[in-house]
């Protein structure tokens, strides 16, 4: 169960105001903290239960799904004791940024650059936060909902006509 | 009076040692490096925006196109993470099969880069040699799949078809003969002076550099770090068998050399094993939500058919929930992070590429150096452009 997690339980005492959701699914765990919350619980995790490994860090879309349209995700992983762990913030689309995890990992800074760039959401004292994968001068950014698969000069597909 | 002044050279996206299309921005002064700035994403295809319009089968064949030096690596990542989030047990057989691919795929993957990283450094005989071992590896993958590179040949639930009986005789000459090639290529190598000079002390990077840095595969361990997610975190059977985890002391890319030879060594027994413990028995799990029918019924009755053309044009309806599933490519960690609103179509699905990652260390590992080590350095990171644009 989730609540046995060691690094749940430990979230619980000390963050217990910004925690909002502990999950299990297949034998993974997934903790929503709060925004304002997030550097200062990346970097106990980091400190002090040796999450030391920042894997990844993504967001998802969730445009007309949820109230906050962005979900940041961060999974971590500890060498030394081989678990995982993610940790979920909700972003709202009229304030879409949040602050950089750069400090904390060096790893997040691709990645927070990739998430700007194809997410539009930006990081508060990113060092260096241009696009990555997209040109310079592209406008929009692809992986949110409501951009078109097909590019943004074409007519969206609507399925196949027969 | 006289100034000097540092000068800014573009590196790439077209040259020879890049590996594809990275271009570096470098800032020198004389020979040595002052920063590197690299960019990306000129073979950015959208494989993650595809992905959320395409069904759990239809995803597969996108994924042999991100490290296209290891398809059937990426085919295992996917397919691990779709079973998770499903929920399937997939056959004994099918899972000894994927073994064999997975560690043969480490050895291709493996010899392309030591047949690059050489060729860089100037020694082109290993590179002639390393391609002949490959050409065997790609006649494996051709026999399986039909194809050498896009292999597309793991299915959700097991395998797309049995492997020919040829299939055994073939792989095992090949482990046979190969650990004898790898003493080949050393004998080329280690005790090469030209090899020692250029490897040895180049683009170090500690161990706790190379954790903030994120990386990960044999890059972290020639750093030092023991850890091997076929080890520490098995997947896919990795439990049952044994196989030593090199770790490199010196941090250089001497040492990232070492590993991945050894790594090299290791893939042979393991392939060894998973063929004395091949059975004969099903390759696809008893599934028919989730996996096609086999083709006999497809081809020979009505039921079949209909079953056939569900799955391929439906799809099948995923539970709601997030699933990671991450495996040690040949460069890293490769992750699939799926997230499913129910429908039989991803929400989102994330790829976590490990030359992504491990490419953003390139400017510690090679500033301060002169740009010929630099190129020594993209050898080492083994970096595949598709990965890292997707």
């Amino acid at each position: 169960m989730a609540e046995n997690n060691r690094a749940v339980q430990k979230l619980r005492e000390k963050f217990a105001a910004s925690i909002i959701d502990v999950v299990e699914f297949r034998g993974e765990v997934t903790v929503t903290v709060a925004k304002t919350a997030i550097i200062e619980i990346l970097s106990f995790l980091k400190q002090s239960l040796q999450y030391n490994l920042l894997t990844d860090l993504t967001a998802v879309d969730y445009l007309g799904k949820k109230e906050e349209r962005f979900m940041m995700v961060y999974l971590l992983y500890s060498i030394p004791n081989k678990d995982r762990l993610r940790i979920k913030t909700p972003v709202s689309e009229e304030n879409c940024s949040i602050p950089t995890a750069t400090q904390v990992w060096r790893t997040a800074n691709w990645l927070e650059r990739e998430v700007y760039d194809l997410f539009g959401v930006t990081f508060e004292g990113h060092p260096d936060l241009r696009r990555i994968l997209m040109t310079d001068d592209w406008v929009g950014h692809p992986l949110r909902k409501d951009y078109p698969l097909q590019g943004p000069d074409r007519e969206p597909y609507k399925g196949r006509l027969s | 009076m006289a100034t000097t002044e540092t000068m800014t050279l573009n590196m790439g996206p077209q040259h020879p040692s890049t590996h594809g299309v990275l271009r570096l921005v470098l800032e020198l002064d004389g020979e040595v490096i002052v920063k590197v700035t690299p960019h990306i994403g000129y073979l950015h295809r959208g494989v993650e925006k595809l992905s959320e319009h395409r069904t759990y089968h239809q995803i597969l064949p996108l994924t042999d196109r991100l490290d296209y030096l290891a398809p059937m690596s990426n085919n295992l990542g996917y397919i691990l993470a779709v079973e998770k989030l499903m929920g399937v047990e997939v056959p004994d057989r099918a899972e000894t099969i994927r073994i064999i691919m997975a560690e043969l795929t480490r050895l291709e993957s493996h010899l392309v880069w030591i047949a690059c990283h050489a060729l860089d450094i100037g020694a082109m005989t290993v590179f002639i040699y390393a391609f002949r071992e490959r050409e065997t590896v790609m006649e494996i993958y051709e026999l399986i799949s039909g194809a050498r590179m896009t292999s597309n040949f793991f299915r959700v639930g097991g395998l797309s078809q049995d492997v020919p009986d040829e299939f055994v005789k073939k792989v095992s000459d090949f482990i046979n003969v190969m650990p004898g090639y790898l003493d080949q290529y050393e004998g080329l190598l280690t005790t090469n002076p030209i090899w020692l000079k250029r490897t040895i002390g180049n683009g170090v990077i500690s161990a706790e550099d190379a954790i903030d840095f994120g990386i990960t595969g044999p890059a972290l361990r020639g750093s030092g770090v023991d850890w091997d997610l076929r080890r520490d975190n098995p997947y896919s059977g990795y439990d049952k068998y044994q196989f030593k985890v090199p770790v490199g002391e010196n941090c250089d890319t001497f040492d990232r050399y070492k590993v991945r030879l050894i790594e090299m060594r290791e893939a042979c027994k393991i392939v060894r094993q998973a063929l004395d413990r091949l059975k004969p028995g099903p390759v696809l799990a008893d599934c028919p939500q989730v996996c096609y029918p086999p083709k006999e019924n497809v081809y020979n009755s009505i039921e079949g058919l209909i079953h056939h053309f569900k799955i391929a044009s439906e799809g099948f309806p995923a539970p709601e929930g997030e699933v990671y599933q991450g495996v040690e490519a040949p460069k890293g960690e490769l992750g699939f992070y799926i997230v499913s609103d129910g429908g039989n179509k991803p929400e989102r699905m994330r790829i976590r590429p490990p030359s992504f990652v491990n490419l953003q260390a390139i400017e510690k590992m090679s500033v301060g150096t002169m740009i010929a080590d630099l190129v020594a350095v993209i050898g080492t990171l083994d970096i595949v452009l598709g990965e890292i644009d997707r």
